[in-house]
This record gives structure tokens, C-alpha cells and sequence, in this order.
């Protein structure tokens, strides 16, 4: 809920349920909700409902993709208004420098305190390949821009900011691609920007992410930084190859596939493969947490949640 | 020119080794570029510049060169322009997401610099591009943003004079100088 300017609880930079879920140390959950093309707030809210019940934030994507929808300031603004605690996503390939500080601002004083600094997908794979990539920052100097701005009060142009937004920050990053070796790296990197947290693309590759979580650990960022597995029921085989060789970024592996492709209910089988997938992750040393992405799914997300049993061991 | 520039990153060390000596020319020149007028030279400077680095690197003149940062390999040929590394949609095989037929910029920065004596300065967190400074001379920025470096440097200890002695400072200026000093008023500068 958006909430009078006041300075945020000792130890954290920002008021955000997020935040303090994670510091507290407890196993933090957040979803994705699927933009509308549409209007109306009523589709957002009906989007929140199911997600809300189980997350304790909830991410409003920046046309990801490069797909057109409503846009994620739109949909934070409607979340922070109904008491649901939005992670506001900003994508470095529409909007320059100028436009995201303002928007940051703005985010913030409607009640906002979870940022995701993202790069973006290019235009060409999403429903207007003509546009004008923008990409006046990366991801990197985009955090480093928002952490100056919260921490010492200032825009990239030195100009004093009166009252700073009080922002959890927030990264992405995908372990299962290449170039492997260099993805902890990266990590390391975003970590040194101002990331205070980290949401991962899908995982379906759970050795891979294990390589790459003890790499993480080895250079001690699992002290540094939260980190939440991205985690998301498939629909089908179909579906599951389709994703592979058209959205960017996504790495699964012929054994997943081979599975749907025997099960008899594949939507069944997705959501247990989930289940099993946020479950192992819980194991994995240096993982805070899960980021569930269920596309045009948002109604199985409580259930996969109950099911995976990752909140019974936690008092809310 | 994809396969020079692959070239160049393959042999990232010799290539960070010529930088480093242009880099050493560069700044010992700023004093006389400074008397020519960094104005004057820029264009045919840049020029130069131009033609060399397009055959090397597939520059595109950004005018803030940091091929030293990223395994000599060009960020700006990366079509998302990312300063910092590689983007969420590297291809399998480290080809790049939105052209799939060039190998990542980012991938091929990461394997550069781990040949680079420097190579660990890939990990620093670069600023965004400064779009206005497009098309201007990188090398004449060096000269002049590391010179202007090396003085700051050696005006660090009299600026810490001038704040141990604030009373003196504001009695007898010239007792704790701030102001720079002309080369001739110095024994032993150049
Ligand atoms: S794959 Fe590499 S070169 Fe291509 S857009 Fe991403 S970071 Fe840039």
C-alpha cells in the first residue's frame, strides 16, 4: 500500500514486504503477472488475484518479450493502490535515460519499493520489430543510476533529489546460457552495480544451475545478494520446443521435453515438474527464494505453491 | 570486417600491449596538443582514428573507447550497445540473440580479457555512453582525461595542504597555492 514518506525500517533501504521476507531469512516467493491488452484495471486486479494469495511481490513486466501490453508502471501503480507489493521492471530497450529517472521517481512516490533492472529483449522478436531500440543504458549502469539516486540523493546529472526513492534493487540473471563460465561473474558484477537481489530466467536445467550456484558461492555472492530461481509449469511438449527456439534466453533440456512428451495430461505434468523444481531448489545452499513465471497460468501458481510445501514451513 | 576483429580479440594480449604504448604517447603529447589546441587537431585526428580502429575492432566512433575493459573486443557492436556484459539471450554456441549469425560481442570480450594482463578490468561497472560525444576522437580524450588525471593526482597533496593550513590559506593565499601553476614557476616540471 502506498504509504506517507518516511524513512525505511533500520537495516533495510526500502518498506518493501520483499525485502524484509528476505533479510528475516525466509524462503521469499514472487510471481509474474501476465500484462493486459487491455484498459481496464479490472483485468489487472483479476490478474493479481491468484498470485497475491501466495507472493510476496508480485512482478509487472516491461513488454517483455518486445510485446506491446500495458506497461509495467500502469500496472504497479494499480497494484500499490489495491495493497498487493509490485516489483516494477524496467527495461533498458524503450525508454532513455531522461524518461527512467523520471519514472522512477514517479514509481516511488506511488507507493513502489521493488525495482527490476533489466536489459530487454530486442525488438526484432517481439510484435513490432520496426521500433527504435533505445538501450541508452544496460542493465548495469541502470542500477548503479537508481542506487546513486537513492543513496546519494542525486540524478546522473548531479542534481539534488529532495526526497529519494526508497527502493529494494533488483537484477536478472540467466545461469543456464552461455557463455556459462561467466555467467557468476556477471553476477558479481551486478552485485558491485547495487543489486540487492536477483530473480533468474527459467531454470529447467537443475545440474547447470547447481554449477553455477556453487561458482556463486565460491566468490561468497550468495552473502551479498538474494537470489530467487526462476521457476514456471510448462504446457506441453509442443509448447516446451517452441519457447526453446523462439523466445530468448531459454534453455531446456531433452530430457524435460522427453517427459511431457510421454505424460498423458501434459498441463498435469508441467505442474509437477514445477512442484519438483522449486522443491529442489529449497535445497540448493545460497538460493532464497523462487520466482514463479506461469504464462496464461496465473491460476495454478497458489496451487503449485501449496503443493511444493515451501510456505508450510514458514510463518506468515 | 568480422574476422579481423575476431583477429584482434584472439590476440587481445599483443593488441593490449600496442594500446598501452599509444595510451603512454598519447598522454606524454598532451602538453603540445594542449599548445596546438585539442580543437585544431580533432578532426584530422579523429579521422585516423577512424580508419585504423573500423579495420581492427568495427569501431563505431562512440568517442569513449573502452576497448581495454572489454578483451578489445567492441561493445558497440553489440546491438543492444550493452557497456557491461552479455545480455539474458545468448544464443547456444555464444552466438548473439539478435543477430544469429555473429558470435556475441560479450562472449568473445569475456574470452579476450581473459588473456589481457588487465583482463580483470572487465569486471568494473561502466557508465552509460555519453551520445553526444559520438564521432569525436577517443584517442585526444585519453590524452587529455589521463594527463588531467596525473595533475590531479599531484594537486591531491597540495589540496591537503591547503586544508591542514585553512587560516593560513586565507591570510597568505600563496602560502598554501591552490591555483595551477604555469610550467615555467616550477623547478623540475616539463
Ligand atoms: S547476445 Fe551478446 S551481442 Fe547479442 S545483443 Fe546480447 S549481449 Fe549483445
Amino acid at each position: 500500500m502506498s504509504q506517507p514518506y518516511s524513512a525505511p525500517p533500520e537495516g533495510h533501504v526500502s518498506h518493501s514486504r520483499l525485502e524484509r521476507v528476505l533479510r528475516s531469512g525466509r524462503f521469499a516467493i514472487t510471481a509474474e503477472l501476465n500484462p493486459p491488452d487491455s484498459a481496464d484495471p479490472a483485468d489487472v486486479y483479476e490478474a493479481a488475484r491468484p498470485l497475491g494469495e501466495v507472493a510476496d511481490a508480485i512482478n509487472a513486466t516491461d513488454a517483455s518479450g518486445a510485446n506491446c501490453h500495458m506497461s509495467s508502471i500502469g500496472i504497479s501503480a494499480l497494484l500499490t493502490r489495491a495493497g498487493y507489493s509490485p516489483v516494477y521492471q524496467i527495461s533498458c530497450r524503450d525508454r532513455n535515460r531522461i524518461a527512467i529517472q523520471g519514472d522512477v521517481l514517479g514509481a516511488a512516490a506511488m507507493g513502489v519499493s521493488n525495482v527490476l533492472c533489466l536489459t530487454g529483449d530486442g525488438v526484432g522478436v517481439g510484435d513490432q520489430p520496426g521500433a527504435k531500440p533505445v538501450f541508452d543504458f544496460d542493465s548495469l549502469s541502470l542500477l548503479r543510476t537508481i542506487k546513486t539516486m537513492r543513496d546519494e540523493r542525486k540524478f546522473l546529472s548531479g542534481r539534488t533529489i529532495k526526497n529519494p526513492p526508497q527502493l529494494f534493487l533488483g537484477a536478472a540473471e540467466n545461469p543456464c546460457i552461455p557463455p556459462y563460465d561467466w555467467r557468476p561473474e556477471r553476477l558479481a558484477k551486478k552485485v558491485e552495480a547495487g543489486a540487492e537481489y536477483i530473480q533468474t530466467n527459467y531454470i529447467y536445467d537443475v545440474p547447470l544451475f547447481e554449477k553455477f550456484m556453487a561458482r556463486v558461492r565460491d566468490l561468497g555472492l550468495d552473502k551479498k545478494v538474494y537470489i530467487l530461481a526462476g521457476v514456471g509449469p510448462l504446457a506441453s511438449a509442443r509448447a516446451a520446443r517452441w519457447m526453446r527456439s523462439n523466445v530468448p534466453g531459454i534453455h531446456v533440456p531433452d530430457a524435460v521435453i522427453d517427459r511431457m512428451e510421454k505424460a498423458e495430461k501434459p498441463g498435469q505434468e508441467g505442474k509437477k515438474i514445477c512442484v519438483e523444481l522449486i522443491q529442489q531448489m529449497r535445497e540448493i545452499a545460497g538460493v532464497s527464494g523462487v520466482h514463479v513465471m506461469a504464462y496464461r497460468k496465473e491460476h495454478e501458481v497458489s496451487e503449485i505453491i501449496r503443493e511444493s510445501g515451501v510456505l508450510a514451513s514458514r510463518k506468515r | 570486417m568480422y574476422r579481423i576483429r575476431l583477429f584482434a580479440i584472439r590476440h587481445s594480449r599483443s593488441f593490449e600491449w600496442i594500446y598501452k604504448r599509444l595510451e603512454r604517447a598519447m598522454i606524454a603529447l598532451d602538453p603540445l596538443l594542449g599548445k596546438i589546441g585539442y580543437d585544431r587537431v580533432e578532426r584530422p585526428v579523429a579521422f585516423v582514428e577512424k580508419c585504423v580502429k573500423t579495420v581492427l575492432f568495427d569501431c563505431k566512433m562512440c568517442g569513449q573507447c573502452v576497448l581495454s575493459s572489454t578483451g578489445m573486443s567492441c561493445p558497440m557492436n553489440c546491438p543492444k550497445q550493452l557497456r557491461n556484459g552479455p545480455c539474458g539471450g545468448v544464443r547456444p554456441g555464444g552466438f548473439c540473440e539478435v543477430k544469429p549469425d555473429m558470435k556475441c560481442v560479450w562472449a568473445l570480450a569475456w574470452d579476450g580479457a581473459s588473456r589481457m594482463k588487465g583482463g580483470a578490468q572487465i569486471h568494473t561497472v561502466l557508465p552509460p555512453v555519453e551520445r553526444n560525444l559520438e564521432g569525436s576522437s577517443s584517442w585526444l580524450r585519453v590524452s587529455r582525461e589521463k594527463a588531467a588525471h596525473l595533475r590531479k593526482a599531484r594537486e591531491k597533496r597540495r589540496t591537503a595542504i591547503a586544508d591542514a593550513f585553512p587560516d593560513a590559506r586565507k591570510n597568505e593565499p600563496s602560502a598554501a597555492p591552490l591555483a595551477e601553476e604555469p610550467a615555467q614557476a616550477v623547478k623540475g616540471s616539463k
